[in-house]
């Protein structure tokens, strides 16, 4: 699993990086990205999904591997 | 008591292309709210019919919006002939497509005044700008409000809080409004500007006359206005000749120099830019934060479970912060139409306003389950609270840090306490309690 961060949409509400610090980082202005590739390590898949559901610009995505 | 109480049911529904044009005349909310007489400088010829008529400055919406705007969401886009014409979306995905479409809504006028005043109004960007320049006039204050920044006045807040409550812990009893929320902001605020602390009460002042007093009061308002801009030249002038009374261990920058420094393209910002930031800068963070605060201790003291909860379970407090947030809303914004545009087949016509209603989208049943419950631990929340789209509130981690610690430092001293006795509110564009008279101990 993976996540992913639209720059396009991402307005910097930092709901993701509030809860899920593990996987998201801030810019200087305050907008996210995810930390390194997107790769969610075991056990914080589910604060992935919280993100997901708590960016109101819906920003933030999960891509699932591809098997 | 802010807890609406689901609407009337038997409302007739209208066809789309009514647009606001009620069958029966009848209005479909009627006596849901009690509380204190009208601020009499508000006063207003009273709503007959929400549908076509609506008016954010009716008492009955001041006291219990919530059960209004249940019922406009079932219809088309409500319409008013006040405020000579506008508009007023209470669904969600309404609202998010106005503050998304920048083409057809501009944000040169940001709130719904008795008659439009100024052509062109003054600026306060990045609130009163569009894009292509809203980005950078944003850009040049987000560095100073990120998460991180934020973060080191947290032990000042701290502070601001215990000594607060040390004021009036002794006497069992307090305003929470009066005497604990109001402060806790503005302090902040003239710290991060640059300006002494000491000269709060003024602050407060002036934002009263402005956006309570001002939408229908031209001359107050203006006035205030004027004062809010003397006051931050005097700052500025200070600053040319070497010279600042910003508190002595303030930051450096503080947001004047920034603003002062600030620069499009190499070309530096003109006064009217920096006036205009400056005054936005107090005027957004000061009324806003001390609603929610004001808010969040009310319901925390009307429902002993959600407190007790939030006491015995401290890691909700994040998710807690947000749905507080999300249910008591309190910024409310506006549009100017600025081209021709149809929306749920709605004309809508250049030149009129839309009242934006973050507060009533964010109390939308088809976005939230049980929107009217607080549900602490709500999983799923992409509240608009803040805005949605480019005008994201630039205070907004700011305010949630203020938010958080002002319950957590209350909790701490006053786990148990109950509100006794009425609860006002303000009006206009920003909705909190102004009176919250609670006891404890
Ligand atoms: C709970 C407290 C607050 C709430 C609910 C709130 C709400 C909002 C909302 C809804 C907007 C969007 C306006 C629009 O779409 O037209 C906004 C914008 C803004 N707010 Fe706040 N605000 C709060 C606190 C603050 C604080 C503490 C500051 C700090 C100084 C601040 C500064 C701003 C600024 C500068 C903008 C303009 C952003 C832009 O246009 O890009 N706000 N706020
Ligand atoms: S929650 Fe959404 S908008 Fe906010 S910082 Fe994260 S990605 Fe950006």
């Amino acid at each position: 699993m993976k996540v992913r961060v639209d720059p396009e949409r991402c307005e910097g509400h930092s709901r993701c990086h509030a809860l899920a610090p593990e996987l998201f980082t801030l810019d200087d202005f305050g907008n996210a990205a995810a930390i390194g590739d997107g790769a969610v390590p075991p056990g914080l898949e589910e604060k992935a999904r919280l993100a997901v559901a708590n960016c109101p610009e819906y920003a933030v995505e999960i891509v699932e591997d591809a098997e | 008591m802010s807890d609406s109480k689901p609407g009337p049911e038997a409302s007739p529904e209208l066809a789309p292309e009514a647009c606001g044009e009620a069958e029966t005349g009848a209005c479909p909310v009627t006596g849901e709210a009690g509380g204190p007489p009208a601020v009499p400088s508000l006063e207003r010829p009273p709503v007959t019919d929400w549908r076509t008529d609506w008016d954010h400055l009716d008492p009955r919406w001041r006291d219990n919006p919530f059960p209004i705007w249940d019922e406009l969401r079932k219809g088309p886009i409500a319409r008013t002939e006040r405020f000579e014409g506008a508009w007023l979306p209470t669904r969600y995905a309404d609202v998010k497509a106005i503050a998304y479409d920048t083409e057809h809504f501009t944000s040169r006028r940001i709130v719904l005044r008795h008659k439009k005043y100024e052509d062109p109004p003054l600026p306060a960007p990045p609130i009163t700008s569009d894009p292509p320049e809203h980005k950078a006039h944003k850009q040049v204050l987000l560095p100073f409000f990120t998460p991180q920044e934020v973060g080191k006045l947290e032990p000042m807040a701290r502070r601001i809080c215990t000594g607060l409550i040390e004021e009036f812990i002794a006497d069992g009893r307090c305003d929470a409004a009066q005497q604990y929320a109001r402060h806790i902001p503005v302090r902040i605020i003239a710290y991060m500007l640059g300006v002494p602390v000491k000269d709060s009460d003024l602050f407060i002042r002036w934002i009263h006359e402005i956006l309570e007093i001002g939408i229908v009061d031209d001359e107050i308002g203006k006035n205030a206005t004027k004062a809010m801009r003397d006051y931050f030249r005097h700052h500025i002038a200070l600053r040319k000749e070497g010279r600042t009374e910003a508190e002595p261990d303030g930051p450096e920058p503080d947001l004047i120099r920034v603003m002062m420094d600030g620069s499009l393209n190499g070309v530096p910002f003109e006064e009217n830019h920096v006036l205009g930031t400056l005054n936005l800068l107090m005027i957004a963070g000061i009324d806003t934060t001390w609603s929610s605060i004001g808010a969040a201790i009310m319901h925390l003291g009307q429902h002993p479970d959600d407190r007790r909860r939030l006491i015995e379970e401290p890691d909700l407090m994040p998710t807690a912060i947000e749905e507080l947030l999300r249910a008591y809303s309190p910024v409310t914004m506006a549009r100017e139409i600025k081209k021709d545009v149809e929306m749920g087949g709605c004309p809508m016509k250049k030149g009129e306003m839309v009242l934006l209603s973050f507060p009533a989208a964010n109390r939308d049943p088809a976005m939230f389950p049980d929107a009217d419950r607080v549900v602490l631990d709500r999983q799923e929340n992409r509240h608009g609270a803040f805005g949605l789209g480019i005008h994201r509130c630039v205070g907004s981690n700011l305010a949630r840090m203020e938010l958080r610690v002002a319950i957590e430092e209350w909790l701490k001293r006053i786990p148990d306490y109950r509100v006794v006795g009425d609860v006002t509110w303000s009006d206009g564009t920003v909705r909190g309690p102004r009176t919250l008279p609670v006891a404890f101990g």
